[in-house]
């Protein structure tokens, strides 16, 4: 089992988080989705697996390279 | 004229609109949310006013107080730019109301036009072509074999209340209809709670030509020739120019004086564009209306050397369509825009940062617009545009080539940008040969990725 980071790829706000800790998710399955410059910019699992941690709550900033959710995989 | 004007806008455009007024000795007032305090044409305007935080529902969003402060700043006009509150009817009636000008068109035209299926209709009862489409499907329809007949394909399914293009779908084979409509039923269903659908014909790889238009209220109307604005990334334009290169001249004049008589039925009264497509046998069908002064109006005033916010200012002042432009209006050399967005040039993912340099382009027939200055700060907050690069040539290729030379003098440092994606753009023999269309911008993305 390895642990993978979720990272954002922007700075910007988180606008929807799609998935809740215990999910199956598919790669590239959408975790949440992130807005910047009035862009929506989803942030995908990167492998099969399971969302096991949330680090973020909708509403929140987050700047580019921040660790969002950690999938189990 | 004005005695004062209230820029309820921010960025290019609210240095686009300073231009003019200074040129015209009209005193304006700029409003500035706190991520936008240290821009020079905040420090630059005759007056700057406060409007609220950041994020942009409670500053250049907020109705109330940008009245407010028009009042309290004794101002007699209202301009709204492009975007943020351009195209909203309420904010329109409210400064009109409040006994100001709206500088635009009345909110009666900017409703009507918003709605796309009303302005659909509009267009269509003024003769103008539309693409064929089948009206809202409701559930309960199970024989799709007359839409096939009366639209064709390929086609595009629709959620009819959706928007932005969730649920989209595209079909090219008759026997994926009954499918992929059940398909886009339940996803319309989940997501909007009303499974109705509509089918449009689809068009594949098409031009985006749009024609700028003018009207007084007074029942004149006039085109002020078109632009091709192709170039799209997220449905979005990135470069656009005029005259449109390679086109049917009898197709363009024919649809000019179709939209003159269309607009001048209803009394058009501002600046107003109507974006049109062009499929491969020169027929243009009908897209959307901006009731608005549009970004890529710049491209217009190169090639005709009008200034087109002066003219919109006249006919909000009162004045008529012969007052505000000249008998003749003609077309000299070609003109390119190009769009510089903070973003990454391939995946068109937004980039944001501090501009450790920002150095223009000094190209001889090159003019740039911009808010920023070395230092700034691009914040996620609004739309990723730094600037705006305006290239006329005595013909297209010139144009094309100062375009590349002004690129290539723009140094910008501390946020990822566009301009390698425009570079490769401009030099493709795909759009030198005028064989450009609205995907192929995301065509290059997919073979660079």
């Amino acid at each position: 089992m390895a642990r993978l980071e979720v990272k954002s790829e922007v700075t910007g706000t988180v606008w929807k988080i799609e998935k809740s800790v215990g999910d199956s998710v598919a790669e590239f399955d959408d975790i949440m989705i992130l807005e910047s410059m009035k862009m929506e910019i989803p942030a995908p699992s990167p492998a099969d697996g399971k969302v096991v941690e949330i680090l973020v709550e909708e509403g929140v900033a987050v700047e580019e390279g921040q660790v969002l959710a950690i999938v189990e995989s | 004229m004005f005695k004062k004007v209230l820029i309820a806008n921010r960025g290019v455009v609210a240095v686009r609109l300073s231009r003019t007024f200074r040129k015209l000795g009209i005193p304006y007032v700029v409003v500035y949310s706190e991520a936008d305090a240290d821009h020079p044409y905040v420090k630059e305007a005759d007056e700057a006013r406060p409007v609220g935080p950041a994020p942009a529902r409670e500053s250049y969003l907020n109705r109330a107080l940008m009245v407010e402060i028009a009042k309290e700043t004794g101002c007699d006009g209202v301009h709204p730019g492009y975007g943020f509150m351009a195209e909203d009817p309420i904010f329109a009636q409210m400064v009109e109301d409040a006994g100001i000008r709206f500088i635009g068109p009345s909110a009666s035209h900017i409703e009507a036009m918003g709605n796309k299926v009303k302005a659909r209709e509009l267009m269509a009862g003024a003769d103008v072509p539309v693409l064929p489409a089948s009206g809202p499907v409701g559930e309960e329809v199970s024989d799709f074999s007359a839409y096939i007949d009366k639209i064709g394909l390929p086609m595009l399914i629709k959620a009819a209340a959706g928007g932005g293009g969730i649920g989209m779908q595209r079909i090219f084979e008759a026997d994926k209809l009954a499918g992929t409509i059940d398909k886009t039923r339940q996803l319309a269903a989940r997501a909007f709670g009303d499974g109705t659908v509509y089918l449009e014909r689809y068009l594949q790889e098409p031009r985006h030509i749009e024609f700028q238009m003018i009207g007084d209220g007074k029942g004149n109307v006039r085109n002020i020739f078109e632009r091709d604005c192709s170039i799209q990334r997220r449905h979005q334009k990135v470069i656009e120019e005029s005259p449109a290169p390679s086109i049917d001249a009898e197709v363009v004049g024919k649809m000019s004086d179709i939209l003159v008589n269309a607009l001048a039925g209803w009394n058009y009264d501002s600046l107003g564009t109507v974006e049109m497509l062009l499929d491969h046998d020169s027929n243009l069908y009908f897209l959307e209306t901006n009731t608005r002064l549009q970004v890529e109006h710049g491209v217009t005033e190169a090639v005709t050397g009008l200034d087109l916010v002066e003219a919109q200012l006249g006919i909000a002042a009162g004045k008529t369509l012969d007052q505000v432009l000249p008998t003749d209006i003609s077309t000299s050399g070609h003109a390119i825009e190009l769009r510089i967005y903070a973003e990454d040039p391939v995946k068109f993912f937004p980039s944001t940062g501090t501009l450790n340099t920002f150095s223009v382009p000094d190209v001889s027939g090159v003019m740039t617009e911009t808010h920023l200055a070395e230092g700034g700060v691009v914040t996620p907050h609004y739309d990723p545009m730094l600037a705006l690069v305006i290239a006329k040539g005595e013909t297209r290729d010139d144009a094309i080539a100062r375009s590349i030379a002004a690129l290539e003098d723009f140094a910008v440092e501390g946020v990822k940008t566009n301009i390698p994606f425009l570079l490769n753009m401009l030099r493709a023999d795909v759009f030198r040969d005028v064989r450009h269309h609205t995907t192929l911008a995301e065509q290059f993305s997919k073979t660079a990725a």
